[in-house]
């Protein structure tokens, strides 16, 4: 285990040095998303997909798709989604590409339980995100978390699907 | 010329549906609400970025004055579901009262109800009255023992020269036809449910032994559009049964935790209104706000020491919830709790020497207690996967407590020394619980039909009232100490 967290630190602290190396890339000027539907009058050149759209979401590089920003866990529990990885190494990316921008995890709870331990879970949640951007190599100047517990839920209801919705850790980029 | 209140309430009761003692307590109580009015808006709260403290921020608390307001809705009007097999019969007669006093709410509905809702009372319905004594010389005890009465209350309020009311009241044991209980008080016009709710307290320790706690108030989170772009959450302050609400903060971020000081003169809470949770003190009478010295991360779950001195707070600024005390004096903090769990929701022993908290240590939450002056940590629940946000009744050996059970989260009662636990509600999604400074009942927040709402539970689970609210989710009930109702300046 401790061994593990030696490793991670490594990592973490390699990363760190290889995105402090890095010279800053300017952010590229936002242009308007392309349409596939109208027909291209000039194809070539391509111009090159936008990274964040309007409301500062991501889209998978070079493409037009955004990039999920919410992520889910199970009851009581703040492991991350197998099925997640990939998303959270490309946001990782976008991080590293993007020097300039900064992001904010909160994270949530369904209403079981109480509020202030709902509060720590939620951190736990945000946490979980945030360790496993700095180990992909993301400066952790560049993370801030905050928990909300379960004081903003996604989804107000009160059955299994709304609480599903509202356990969940929420990237902000800024 | 002297009216009295059965009179002026003649056309209420005339369309009153048959039904027990409940039933008319329930419509009075609908007939009972209070006026309110707006004095200055309230104090409403700007997203504003947060600047980090610096970890030893000691003196870097603020002041912020928020206006003192008054212009909530109320709760609705309690529901009762369960009381007592075996209720004492007391009767409530309607107070004498001037003219002046006709569209008030008639003292002796309030007093009847604070009784009823204790569980242990049925008030006598007025219309089975056969008289409406208001002096000494006017009680025919007969005519209480035919309707099987033990208690007698008659009264009279009249108006001094410089506006306050004065109310004098006879407390009757209807067998022994002796009095138990007199008294004249005399307050601002202001005061008149006080009146009401500081004689309901004589009456129930005259005749229980047990000090009445119905001049209490109670704080509580009402929010509005939860998790919407119009959220709007307020901590409101009302009476102990849920009339006279007033907005201390309104806020369009969550706000959470409410809780009393020792001489109910200050609620401490968490808001988010900087957009990371900050503990907030606030002086409940004059609006006065001062935030706390915060830190990266939770800071949470504000809870007095018995002397008032300190704050037992939550703090995750090394990266893991862990539990403090901070010196109201200097801002000073020091760790109780280290442990790689999760260590939160802590609350003081009466005596003031340990601490009661929540902590997933071993594997799952837990309550567990450690002692201040050894940092002694010894954990107390054992049944069941998940047991939370603890607090001790005043005799310090049965705790209360959030209990899940079958995947529903209820409130459950524990005796430390025996170690048995039971199940004191039949709602689901529970929580929040908090005692009554006379430990005879609790407040917690539970759903009713989607909507948050507050009910009330006695100790022995066999009492339960609810009282729900119109004006959207209520939560986090905070019961106060013992106040006097008729010196208190809110």
């Amino acid at each position: 285990m401790l061994k593990r967290q030696i490793g991670l630190l490594t990592l973490v602290a390699a990363a760190a040095l290889l995105v402090g190396c890095q010279t800053p890339e300017p952010t590229p000027e936002p242009s308007p998303p392309t349409d596939d539907t109208r027909p291209i009058s000039t194809p070539p050149p391509t111009p090159e997909p936008p990274t964040f759209n309007d409301n500062m979401e991501p889209y998978y590089p070079g493409s037009t798709k955004l990039l999920p920003r919410v992520f889910y866990f199970e009851l009581d529990k703040a492991v991350i989604d197998q099925a997640d990885l990939a998303a959270l190494e490309t946001h990782a990316q976008v991080l590293m590409d993007n020097p300039r921008r900064r992001v904010v995890i909160e994270g949530h709870c369904d209403e079981r339980g109480t509020r202030e331990y709902n509060l720590a879970l939620g951190e736990r949640r945000s946490d979980a995100v945030s360790r496993f951007l700095k180990a992909a190599g993301v400066l952790t100047s560049r993370i801030e978390t905050v928990s909300y517990g379960e004081e903003q839920p996604e989804d107000p209801g009160h059955t299994e699907a709304a609480w599903s919705r509202n356990r969940r850790a929420v990237m902000i980029y800024r | 010329m002297m009216a009295n209140e059965a009179m002026s309430q003649a056309d209420k009761l005339a369309h009153r549906p048959k039904g027990g003692a409940i039933e008319l307590l329930r419509n009075l109580a609908v007939t009972g609400r209070t006026r309110r009015f707006t004095r200055q808006p309230f104090p409403t709260i700007r997203k504003t970025r947060l600047h980090r403290a610096a970890p030893t921020a000691v003196g870097m608390a603020f002041i912020v004055v928020a206006a003192f307001c008054q212009g909530a809705e109320s709760l609705d009007s309690i529901i009762i579901d369960a009381g007592y097999d075996q209720q004492t019969k007391i009767a409530v007669v309607p107070f004498r009262i001037g003219p002046e006093f006709g569209d008030r709410e008639p003292i002796s509905d309030i007093i009847g109800f604070d009784l009823a809702r204790s569980g242990q009372f049925a008030p006598t319905e007025r219309g089975n009255m056969l008289s409406f004594p208001a002096e000494r010389a006017e009680v025919f005890f007969r005519d209480w023992r035919v309707l099987g009465v033990e208690y007698l209350v008659i009264g009279r309020v009249t108006t001094e020269f410089n506006g306050d009311v004065s109310v004098s009241y006879e407390l009757y044991d209807v067998t022994n036809e002796r009095a138990m209980a007199e008294e004249r008080l005399t307050a601002p016009a202001a005061k008149w449910r006080d009146l009401g709710h500081t004689i309901a307290d004589a009456i129930f320790e005259a005749v229980t032994g047990v000090r009445g706690a119905f001049s209490t108030r109670i704080l509580y989170v009402l929010a509005q559009n939860p998790g919407t772009e119009y959220a709007r959450y307020r901590l409101e302050v009302a009476d102990s049964d849920g009339a006279r609400a007033r907005t201390l903060l309104s806020s369009d971020e969550p706000i959470m935790s409410p809780s009393w000081s020792p001489d109910a003169e200050r609620a401490a809470y968490v808001t988010f209104e900087t957009g990371r949770p900050v503990i907030a003190l606030h002086d409940v009478a004059t609006g006065e706000r001062e935030l706390l010295p915060h830190f990266p991360g939770i800071n949470g779950s504000p809870v007095f020491s018995p002397d008032g001195r300190s704050l037992a707070v939550v703090l995750s600024r090394d990266g893991n919830p862990e539990i403090y005390l901070m010196n109201l004096a200097d801002y000073r903090l020091r760790q109780i709790t280290r442990h790689h769990g999760i260590d939160t929701e802590p609350s003081w022993t009466p005596d003031g020497r340990s601490l009661i908290f929540t902590s997933d240590r071993g594997g799952r939450p837990q309550i567990y207690q450690v002692e201040l002056a050894t940092n002694f940590v010894e954990r107390l629940t054992f049944e069941g996967r998940y047991n939370a946000r603890a607090r001790l009744l005043p005799d310090g050996v049965h705790l209360v407590f959030v209990h899940r059970r079958d995947g529903v989260d209820h409130i459950a009662w524990q005796d430390l020394e025996r170690n048995d636990l039971r199940v004191l509600t039949e709602t689901a999604l529970d929580e929040s619980p908090s005692l009554a400074p006379n430990g005879t009942m609790l407040i917690y927040a539970t759903q009713d039909q989607g909507r948050g709402i507050l009910a009330v539970v006695s100790i022995d689970g066999r009492v339960r009232y609810r009282l729900p609210s119109s004006s959207g989710d209520v939560r986090e009930p905070a019961w106060s100490p013992f106040i006097d109702g008729l010196k208190s300046a809110f």
